[in-house]
């Protein structure tokens, strides 16, 4: 059944990584990725490293979900290495055929990889303990103040949540629309690519049209129901950063200077 | 002052091809608060404009539709309109905004900017007066159709609105969900005082309410007690109408040579007077 299907990544939980207020948890892995790019010293990366499996531990998400997360960008990653193994000059200490792998590409390639590896690890520490639309909630705040310069930030979060609360229901149509066109003697699992494609259009077309119609009754229910945009709204569920934030934001601090340092010495 | 005012109503719809279809011809109708009216009609009757001219989604082409003794033209005071009616419509997927319960029924309040914790009450209220209290955590495709709609009503109750207009709640039902939606609405007819105006295509549905009213071509053509107007069967099925199945068949008997009461709308009361 097509309605299996879970939208995001989030695992329901109650870690202190789930209590956080999405805006702290948005801005510390900003800080932090960029953390990632400023501090390239072997210390730098150790204390990151270090953070991560920490924070991995602390989600209570099991870590076969992180390995997965990491899967879609083996290729990438192994890829990475070898180019860095083989182009990168220096002191030569294995030879195949026409590949010099040095010393200096290996440790250049292993930190590369390390990098990709914590920038995915810590955006899937994001998306595994916060639920999508506290996500959106927490963007649409954090937007808030580029509203001055045109950034429609409610319209954003708006669009967001609606379009979540409407991924299952428009999962569950595309099923009775592909059963309907079968039992009218549509066929989709033969013929080549090509043909496959073509096959989809009396998929799309009936669901094309349905979803204008629901989002022209919706328009109609929201003003019904008085919604007039973000100005003048308030919000039933208030974000509140509390005392794990600034724990999170003082740990996150302390990191990063003792990573400024090391840089600083050398290490 | 009745709290629905409708005056020499009409309203045509806009067509591509430059006709102009009348959905509404000169109508009159007053509601008074507390009231629950029903209206029939055949599709195409005008049910649906008429609905959606009591909270100002359509506005009059001419005439006049009060609410609450505001005019639904007024611009300024248009929200003031909705948070006092409000709309149920038929197919609950597409009426349903957020991704869970609770915060789809705090929409509306949200909408109006009362303060976070009153939205919180609000929602807590409206959720425990349609029974729905414990599926406030639920993502809305896990609901029934009946469930959901029962969620869309609270989203209105949690506005506090006076009068509720339910535009064919019960169309896309099973038998279970309509007698939820029925049941959800008359207690609250019955026990907050709720104006309603339920349009619907179940004649069961309508001898429920205190005041049937029937429409044809945009016109009202019959108004009165369940009673009244469903012992009128012959009229109803010329329209195009039925009859609920009690009304029907003491109807029938009646030709039969059976002496029945000529106001026999619901199946207990058939019942006794059979039995009598």
């Amino acid at each position: 059944m097509l309605t299996d299907i879970t939208i995001g990544q989030f695992f329901p939980g109650t870690s202190v990584l789930h209590r956080m207020d999405p805006r702290a948890k948005l801005l510390l892995l900003i800080v932090l990725m960029a953390a990632i790019f400023i501090f390239d010293t072997p210390g730098g990366y150790t204390a990151l490293t270090g953070l991560a499996l920490a924070l991995i531990f602390l989600s209570g998400v099991p870590a076969s979900m992180y390995f997965r997360s990491l899967r879609p960008l083996w290729w990438i990653l192994a890829f990475t290495f070898l180019i860095h193994l083989c182009a990168t000059p220096g002191e030569v200490f294995f030879r195949f055929w026409i590949f010099d792998m040095t010393k200096e590409g290996l440790s250049r390639g292993f930190f590369l990889c390390l990098r990709l590896t914590l920038l995915i690890l810590f955006s899937s520490l994001l998306t595994f303990t916060t639920s999508p639309l506290s996500l959106t909630d927490g963007m649409e705040r954090l937007l808030r103040p580029l509203k001055a310069v045109g950034v429609p930030a409610h319209e954003l979060a708006m669009m967001m949540t609606i379009a979540l609360r409407f991924v299952p229901t428009l999962i569950e149509e595309t099923d009775t629309i592909v059963k309907a066109q079968q039992s009218r003697g549509a066929d989709f699992s033969t013929g080549n690519v090509l043909k496959r494609v073509r096959h989809l259009v009396p998929i799309l077309v009936p669901l094309f049209i349905s979803s204008f119609r629901r989002a022209d009754e919706l328009a109609t229910a929201m003003e019904a129901r008085c919604y007039r945009g973000g100005e003048g709204r308030t919000r039933m569920k208030e974000l509140h950063v509390g005392g794990v934030d600034y724990a999170a934001a003082g740990v996150t601090a302390l990191l990063l200077a003792a990573m400024g340092a090391m840089k600083a010495a050398g290490v | 002052m009745a709290f629905i005012e409708v005056e020499e109503l009409s309203f045509v719809y806009p067509s591509e091809r430059g006709e102009r279809r009348m959905a509404l011809d000169q109508v009159n109708l007053s509601i008074e608060e507390g009231e629950f009216v029903a209206v029939l009609g055949t599709n195409g009757s005008g049910k649906s404009t008429l609905a959606k001219h009591l909270n100002a989604i359509l506005l009059p082409t001419s005439g006049v539709c009060r609410v609450a003794g505001m005019d639904t033209r007024d611009a300024a005071r248009l929200w003031d309109i909705r948070q006092n009616v409000g709309m149920v419509f038929q197919n609950p997927d597409n009426q349903i905004i957020a991704a869970i319960v609770e915060d789809d029924v705090a929409f509306g309040p949200e909408n109006l900017g009362v303060p976070s914790d009153e939205i919180r009450r609000r929602v807590d209220e409206a959720l425990a007066a349609v029974g729905m209290s414990s599926f406030r955590g639920f993502a809305p495709h896990l609901l029934s159709g009946g469930q959901k709609q029962r969620i869309a009503i609270a989203g209105t109750l949690a506005m506090h609105t006076k009068c509720l207009v339910l535009d064919e709640p019960t169309a896309m039902l099973d038998p279970v969900g309509r007698g939820e939606v029925l049941d959800t609405v008359r207690q609250l007819h019955q026990e907050s005082g709720i104006t309603v105006v339920y349009i619907t295509h179940f004649m069961e549905e309508a001898a429920a309410a205190q005041r049937v009213v029937v429409m044809e071509e945009g016109k009202i053509v019959e108004d009165g007690s369940p009673k009244e107007i469903f012992s009128r069967v012959d009229a109803m099925k010329k329209r195009g109408l039925d009859v609920p199945l009690a009304a029907e068949v003491a109807w029938k008997l009646r030709k039969q040579g059976v002496r029945l009461p000529e106001d026999i709308v619901t199946d207990e009361e058939l019942v006794v007077a059979l039995c009598r």
